[in-house]
């Protein structure tokens, strides 16, 4: 390239009127080594141009997927279930613990005995009750009383 | 979207939104962190993806208004960068010999450039973007553009010759 066709680009240049073809013409011409002297000084600003388009951002992104928080409940809604299953329903039968029977039939012996202990008791009650008897008789005879109570009213007058 | 798959989406402008990131923050810090903002911002949304017809694009808008907005904040702390600290005087050892590497100096050139010129240099001399894209990105009209990149231009072309010509004598 002529060196008065470099000094019209680099006129041009300042002027904002070269198009990107001609300034890369122009930065093709300042990366060599033999530059007129006059033009010297524009030498490390096209070389800066070039370098500086080789810069790269190296920092590590940190990309992290947002946490999905509707699978968060219905895995919270499976733990729940989980936990409910696992202590309703025990995994052995232990007769050790008091009133506790493994076998149907012993539990219904063992029920229907205690409820015939309890209803001997409770008749042994109601035995003691019937002496009652005479206190209704008594409150029988108290009846008699209002016979009196009405033939009073009527001599002193106060029932009309 | 699986992981894999949204790295694959934005391989292809991942490195250009950290460093438009980096032109406007000036840290390489902040960059990253912006960058990782934005892409997760887009990670968080992937479901919406399908619906934008240039994710590079909206990357890159988006990229804009958050250091736009950092920015913001910065200045209503009043808060001073620490990297456009570009003082010439009472500079460590280190720092000097930096300085004799040119390429740097245009780093530094570009950075003293205001907000919206540092974009435009960036998306048209570094990314190679043309005027209508630059516009729509801006929400300016391309003449506009070209105006604002023909000063900056201008601006660095004569920071560089100072320099180069303090270099020779």
């Amino acid at each position: 390239m002529a060196l008065h066709e470099i000094e019209r680009l680099i006129e041009a240049y300042e002027k904002g009127e070269t198009n990107l073809r001609e300034e890369e013409v122009l930065k093709r011409y300042f990366s060599k080594e033999d530059v007129a002297a006059h033009l010297k000084m524009y030498q490390p600003m096209f070389q800066y141009y070039s370098e500086n388009r080789a810069e790269q951002f190296t920092r590590k992104l940190p990309l992290t997927t947002p946490f999905r928080y509707k699978w968060l409940s219905v895995a919270a809604v499976l733990a729940i279930a989980f936990g409910i299953y696992t202590t309703k329903r025990p995994m052995g039968c232990q007769e050790d613990i008091v009133g506790t029977f493994c076998k149907p039939e012993e539990a219904l012996k063992e029920v229907s005995q205690t409820l015939m202990v309890i209803s001997n008791l409770f008749n042994k009650g109601t035995a003691t009750v019937n002496y009652l008897e005479p206190l209704n008789e008594g409150t029988a005879m108290l009846n008699y009383l209002n016979e009196i109570e009405k033939s009073t009213a009527i001599i002193f007058k106060t029932n009309p | 979207m699986t992981p894999n798959e949204f790295l694959e989406l934005i391989a292809p402008f991942k490195d250009r939104v950290y460093r438009l990131a980096k032109r406007l923050l000036r840290s390489t810090e902040e960059a990253e962190d912006a960058t990782q903002e934005v892409l997760l911002k887009l990670w968080t949304h992937k479901r919406k993806i399908k619906d934008y017809k240039n994710v590079a694009a909206f990357s890159m808008t988006m990229t804009k208004n958050f250091c736009y907005d950092k920015l913001k904040s910065k200045q209503a702390q009043h808060l001073k960068i620490a990297d456009t600290d570009y003082e010439e005087k009472n500079m460590p050892l280190q720092r000097q010999i930096e300085l004799n590497d040119s390429i740097n100096w245009v780093e530094r050139i570009i950075a003293e450039l205001p907000e919206q010129q540092r974009i435009i240099i960036q998306l048209r001399d570094v990314e190679g973007y043309d005027f209508k894209a630059i516009a729509q990105l801006l929400e300016l009209n391309p003449t506009a553009v070209r105006v604002a990149l023909s000063r900056a231009r201008k601006k660095i072309r004569i920071r560089l010759t100072e320099i180069h010509n303090y270099g020779i004598t």
